[in-house]
């Protein structure tokens, strides 16, 4: 058993954390969250110079055949900084997808995440489908030569970004039949894609897509036809590693920052830190945060072992990351006053995106049951 | 005992009943999340219950009150939340009000009062500054007697929708001898009523979770404040500041609004659904729910039992703080189940959309998020959470 990184990886880890406290700070986050088109074209290609995209990828298709550990590492800092860019959904999702497609997939598009080109959105949820993949209304026809999209997808995240979206969609089966779901790749410049872009809660960006009779290249299916639910379970389970780091990351800026602000802050003549209380309280925010630490990496660790193992390392990661990401945000806000509610301080804004990396690939409810399903 | 209603009460119960489904616009009932009220619609609910001798069911007769009694105050407040009425603002009707018909002098009380119920002053609590927040009394906003006025210098932040408003009930301090860490801080403060188009005050925004502008900072730079405005004695403030807080807690649970709130969240679990069946009748989610009704009726009736007692002429005293402890978990907890029963549809943020725009998601949706990440608010004011279990820590348990 080892756990320490390798001189390659601390150096991507310094890298990345130094990238962002020169060109990330938190005012930069608000500007730039704020400001259309949301997010920085210019730090995207910077993230490619530095290696970020390429980190997890293959050798042979531009990557730096980097694994999950360094994709952990990278968002974690990510998190750190609140990071809008769509990191995750391009290269952990769109890669993961297209990492398992066809030899002509991988040497078309790999390379070009790598550096940094390609934007890419997966557009999987449905308004009707809550946390099921397979729930889809949205269907794909094969026509000639193309499949013929028609549906309509919700909240799609960093959709108004992309120039690409990962598409999951019906072929076969009832509405919620594990067999017959695909995933498909499709330029989102395709005759009948309409988009209603509008920002989240969490400072992204995110869009309504509709299809209308879109054409899609039969080229562009992902892996099998009819059998993409596991596929899209992996890829998507791979993405939960990825954001649970993020989430530390997030975390521990909190952590920090309330333990620090309870040291200055003066009410009764003493520092609030003083208050057994809040000392408690922020020991279990500081125990939320290791637990959450460990369970980030054990994921990652996990993401290679068989179905099932990997299956219930994602839910026990997304249950712990739900809970103490609740804990821990709303503690931090509190143990804030009023300068917790403000939109100026950076800790509501650390609040808001754990929160809602709860909401992403199902909840603490569903990732419950999905895991005690398991066992 | 007896918990069940007498033929008055319901008779009661039916006219306010009536009175609101005759009276209340349409547009001001149940707004949605993301249409914050703004100052008139607050005042139009406001106006309506003045007209009708309702708008301030706590005070005496003698100044404007109803003279109901707690099981009448109890159901009107049941029927203003089943209705989703807007609320009336606590600070001048059941804040300063109070302290004015209390404390101040015959032509204080002539002056401020009628204009309090008719809705043409609006009022704004000028309490806590950036120094002085759960420990109130080490307030540093200054006062140096000039003549017949006083001159005040300092700041108040947290100051709810002070944009809107005509006057500002403010805590200064006048004996600066006593503004260092000694025990007796309590005993320099004042009570002043100020007039906020007075030269020398400055409102800046605060901006909240949600985007909300809902609280500022409120800057005073050499403003002249006839002696005449201030209540009762110099450097007893303290005194009638105190009894603000402590008056009346009833209400403060908001218990009628959180039932309300409750089923708000059904109906919305039960349109949500999971592999095509409602999230209202899975396991998990009904238990969920299940478990807030059932620390709702509790609280309903410590509240009541509090009430009951309140009418036997006992003060309730510290125990309160269970209402407001309690009061404003559950709220909370029911914003948390509204963002987790939404689904993908609490991302998008309600204030990202135009005026004339249609949001996305369900209607029920919109704004959810916003909400919850609002009421956080609630265990930090009013005497944050931990200072209320501080309270019952020492004042009711004895430790
Ligand atoms: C939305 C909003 C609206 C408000 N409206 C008004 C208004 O209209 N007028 C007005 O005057 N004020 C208003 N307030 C201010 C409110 O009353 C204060 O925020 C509150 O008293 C807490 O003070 P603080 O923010 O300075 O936090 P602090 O007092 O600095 O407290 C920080 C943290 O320390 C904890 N703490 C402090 N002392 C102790 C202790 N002894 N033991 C354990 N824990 C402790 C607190 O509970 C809190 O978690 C409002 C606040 C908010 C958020």
């Amino acid at each position: 058993m080892d756990f320490s990184f390798t001189e390659e990886q601390t150096l991507l880890r310094n890298s990345v954390s130094k990238f962002l406290a020169d060109n990330y700070k938190f005012e930069f986050f608000k500007k730039n969250s704020r400001t259309d088109p949301g997010w920085s074209p210019s730090v995207w290609k910077q993230f490619a110079e530095l290696g970020l995209m390429a980190a997890p990828l293959p050798e042979e298709y531009g990557g730096l055949g980097g694994g999950a550990v360094d994709t952990m590492i990278v968002t974690e800092e990510l998190g750190r900084s609140l990071v809008v860019e769509p990191y995750v959904q391009t290269v952990v999702v769109g890669g993961g997808f297209i990492g398992r497609g066809t030899e002509a997939q991988k040497a078309e598009w790999l390379p070009r995440i790598a550096a940094g080109e390609m934007v890419i959105a997966f557009a999987f949820a449905e308004p009707q489908g809550r946390f099921n993949y397979a729930d889809l209304v949205t269907t794909a026809k094969k026509q000639g030569s193309n499949y013929v999209l028609n549906g309509q997808k919700a909240v799609v995240l960093g959709g108004p970004w992309a120039d690409t979206l990962i598409v999951t969609a019906r072929t076969a089966g009832g509405q919620r039949d594990a067999k017959g779901v695909s995933v498909f790749l499709v330029d989102k410049k395709s005759k009948g894609v309409v988009t209603r872009d509008y920002p989240t809660v969490d400072g992204l960006r995110a869009s309504e897509v509709t299809f209308e009779n879109v054409e899609v290249p039969a080229a562009n299916l992902i892996g099998a036809l009819d059998n993409g639910l596991e596929l899209v379970e992996l890829v998507t389970d791979t993405a939960i590693a990825a954001h649970a780091s993020e989430a530390v990351g997030a975390m521990k800026v909190l952590l920090d920052a309330t333990v620090e602000y309870s040291k200055t802050r003066k009410q009764f003549g003493v520092p609030i830190g003083k208050f057994q209380a809040l000392q408690h309280r922020m020991v279990d925010m500081f125990m939320n945060y290791e637990q959450s630490a460990s369970i980030a990496l054990m994921v990652t660790l996990k993401l290679g072992e068989d179905t099932v193992e990997r299956k219930k390392a994602a839910s026990a990661a997304k249950v712990q990351i739900g809970k103490a990401g609740r804990f821990i945000g709303q503690n931090a806000v509190q143990i804030h006053g009023g300068m917790g509610m403000t939109d100026e301080l950076n800790v509501g804004h650390y609040f808001k995106r754990l929160t809602m990396l709860d909401t992403l690939y199902g909840n603490v409810g569903h990732h419950l049951k999905r895991y005690a399903q398991l066992s | 005992m007896d918990m069940s209603f007498s033929p008055e009460e319901e008779a009661f119960r039916a006219e306010v009943r009536s009175f609101i489904a005759e009276n209340l616009p349409k547009n001001l009932a149940g707004k949605r999340r993301s249409e914050y009220t703004t100052r008139e619609e607050y005042l139009a609910w406001h106006k309506i219950l003045y007209k009708k001798g309702w708008i301030a069911p706590l005070w005496p007769t003698e100044y404007g009150g109803t003279s109901w009694n707690v099981t009448q105050r109890y159901i009107f407040n049941e029927e203003c939340a089943r209705a989703e009425t807007p609320m009336v603002l606590p600070f001048g009707v059941a804040m300063v009000g109070p302290v004015i018909y209390t404390f101040a002098n015959e032509e204080q009380k002539k002056k401020y009062l009628p204009r309090i119920l008719s809705g043409e002053d609006w009022w704004c609590q000028g309490y806590s500054e950036p120094g002085a927040g759960s420990d109130l009394a080490s307030l540093k906003t200054r006062a140096v007697r000039e003549g017949d006025h006083y001159i005040v210098n300092g700041q108040k932040t947290w100051t709810t929708l002070a944009q809107f408003a005509d006057w500002i009930f403010c805590l200064v301090r006048t004996d600066m001898g006593r503004d260092t860490a000694s025990t007796k801080v309590q005993e320099g403060i004042t009570f002043l009523l100020i007039d906020m188009k007075t030269p020398g005050i400055t409102v800046k925004p605060i901006i909240v979770l949600d985007g909300a502008h809902e609280v500022n900072e409120v800057f005073f730079d050499n403003v002249k404040v006839p002696v005449e405005n201030r209540v009762g004695e110099e450097n007893k403030g303290w005194t009638y500041a105190k009894f603000l807080l402590v008056h009346e807690r009833s209400g403060i649970a908001g218990v009628a609004r959180s039932k309300k709130a409750v089923e708000r969240l059904r109906e919305i679990a039960a349109s949500e659904t999971v592999d095509g069946k409602p999230l209202m009748g899975t396991d998990e989610f009904s238990r969920k729910i299940a478990e807030l009704q059932i620390d709702l009726s509790a609280l309903e009736f410590t509240e009541l039992r509090t009430l009951a007692a309140e009418s036997k002429g006992q003060h309730a005293g510290p125990q309160s703080s269970i209402l407001k402890i309690k009061g404003t978990e559950i709220q909370q907890r029911i914003t948390e189940l509204t963002v987790e029963a939404v689904g993908y549809y609490a991302y998008p943020d309600a204030r990202g959309f135009g005026d004339n725009e249609y949001p996305v998601g369900p209607d029920y949706a919109v704004g959810q998020s916003g909400h919850y990440f609002n009421m956080r608010k609630a265990s930090i004011y009013g005497g944050s959470n931990e200072i209320q279990r501080n309270i019952i820590a020492k004042a009711v348990l004895g430790l």
